[in-house]
């Protein structure tokens, strides 16, 4: 959270600028919930062979972030993973 | 060359019909020659909007069929001599249209008409397909709610894979109260989302209510809403209109009365 977004009251029109953005990207991405749904199932299915995660702490999704190639923005996946025990499993 | 102009929008019941009727209406009194064409088959709605229902002969889909000329289903405004409908047929479906057809319709009226206003009906199916089929512009009408805005985006989208050369937004039915108080999105906002050229803000007036009663556009009228829609009018015909302030939300009057009152 950047110090503008701290000093911005989270009025209503602000939840929902915020919520509208968020929704638009994936919108925009082509991608549908059942497909982030597939997305995040396999990304936990993988990362659950090596290490112990937070399945309720887990939060996938699409954003945006600024492309380091061309000025502007483009859509990133975001994957913020609580790791709860890091398994010695071979 | 008239210019072939689609009112369009994804969402329901936002006002793409009575943002039609008002601008097309305004495009009249601005002494261009003006045809709304209700494309929305199955609901009709522009004629009672406009207050033309009761002088329908022939419709939309009979001259696509071929059943009469143009001309004959053209309802002349009694209003405005230069202002025409071409209503849509109640009893039929969108796939009675293709948009070929549409295309075709819209270069014929080209050649009579200043301006074809296209009144496109809510989704992203047939009926939006063959509104937009022969549209140089298209005019995205959004309230400033995230189910509007969302749905404006998508239209957006296929808006700019379709031939379309220019679109424009018209954030309507703000309630610059709310927005003050931070409880609704401003025009600025939706911009900043939709990232697309604004031509209009329409506020909420009662006054929209009332004129749809009477079947008589309210543009041009001593209004908020009627003021906005003329300057979407004069913005579409090229003229440079500074945009309403909407936070005088008061007419001169009532603004001299609540001085009187405070003082």
């Amino acid at each position: 959270m950047s110090l503008a977004d701290f000093f911005r009251k989270k009025t209503s029109s602000n939840i929902a600028k915020d919520r509208l953005k968020l929704v638009l990207v994936s919108d925009r991405a082509g991608c549908s919930p059942e497909i982030m749904e597939q997305i995040k199932n396999d990304i936990i299915a993988v990362i659950s062979r090596y290490i112990e995660i937070d399945m309720e702490g887990l939060d996938i999704k699409i954003t945006q972030t600024e492309s380091e190639t061309n000025n502007g923005t483009v859509p990133a996946l975001f994957a913020n993973i609580p790791i709860k025990d890091l398994k010695t499993k071979k | 060359m008239g210019e072939v102009i689609v009112v369009t929008s994804g969402k329901g019941g936002v006002g793409k019909t009575t943002s039609t009727a008002n601008i097309g209406t305004g495009l009249a009194k601005l002494d261009k020659k003006v045809v709304l064409i209700d494309t929305d088959i199955g609901l009709r709605n522009l004629d009672v909007v406009m207050g033309l229902e009761n002088r329908i002969v022939y419709n939309l889909v009979d001259v696509i069929e071929g059943n009469c000329r143009i001309k004959q289903a053209l309802i002349k405004d009694k209003r405005y001599p230069n202002l025409y409908l071409l209503p849509s047929a109640q009893t039929r479906d969108k796939t009675s249209v293709t948009p070929e057809q549409m295309k075709k319709l819209a270069d014929e009226l080209r050649e009579e008409f200043d301006y074809i206003l296209m009144d496109c009906p809510a989704g992203i199916e047939q009926g939006f397909k063959n509104a937009i089929a022969g549209a140089d512009r298209a005019l995205v009408v959004s309230t400033p709610e995230v189910s509007a805005v969302r749905d404006a985006d998508r239209i957006i989208g296929l808006l700019e894979a379709s031939e379309i050369k220019q679109t424009h937004l018209i954030v309507n039915r703000l309630r610059s109260d709310m927005v003050k108080r931070g409880d609704m999105m401003s025009s600025d906002d939706v911009v900043e989302i939709l990232a697309v050229d604004l031509i209009g803000v329409v506020p909420d007036d009662e006054n929209i209510v009332i004129s749809t009663n009477q079947g008589e556009p309210l543009v041009g009228s001593d209004t908020l809403a009627g003021q906005a829609y003329m300057n979407i009018s004069r913005r579409i015909i090229g003229e440079e209109v500074p945009y309403l302030d909407l936070n005088g939300k008061q007419g001169l009057f009532s603004k001299l009365a609540s001085l009187l009152k405070k003082n």
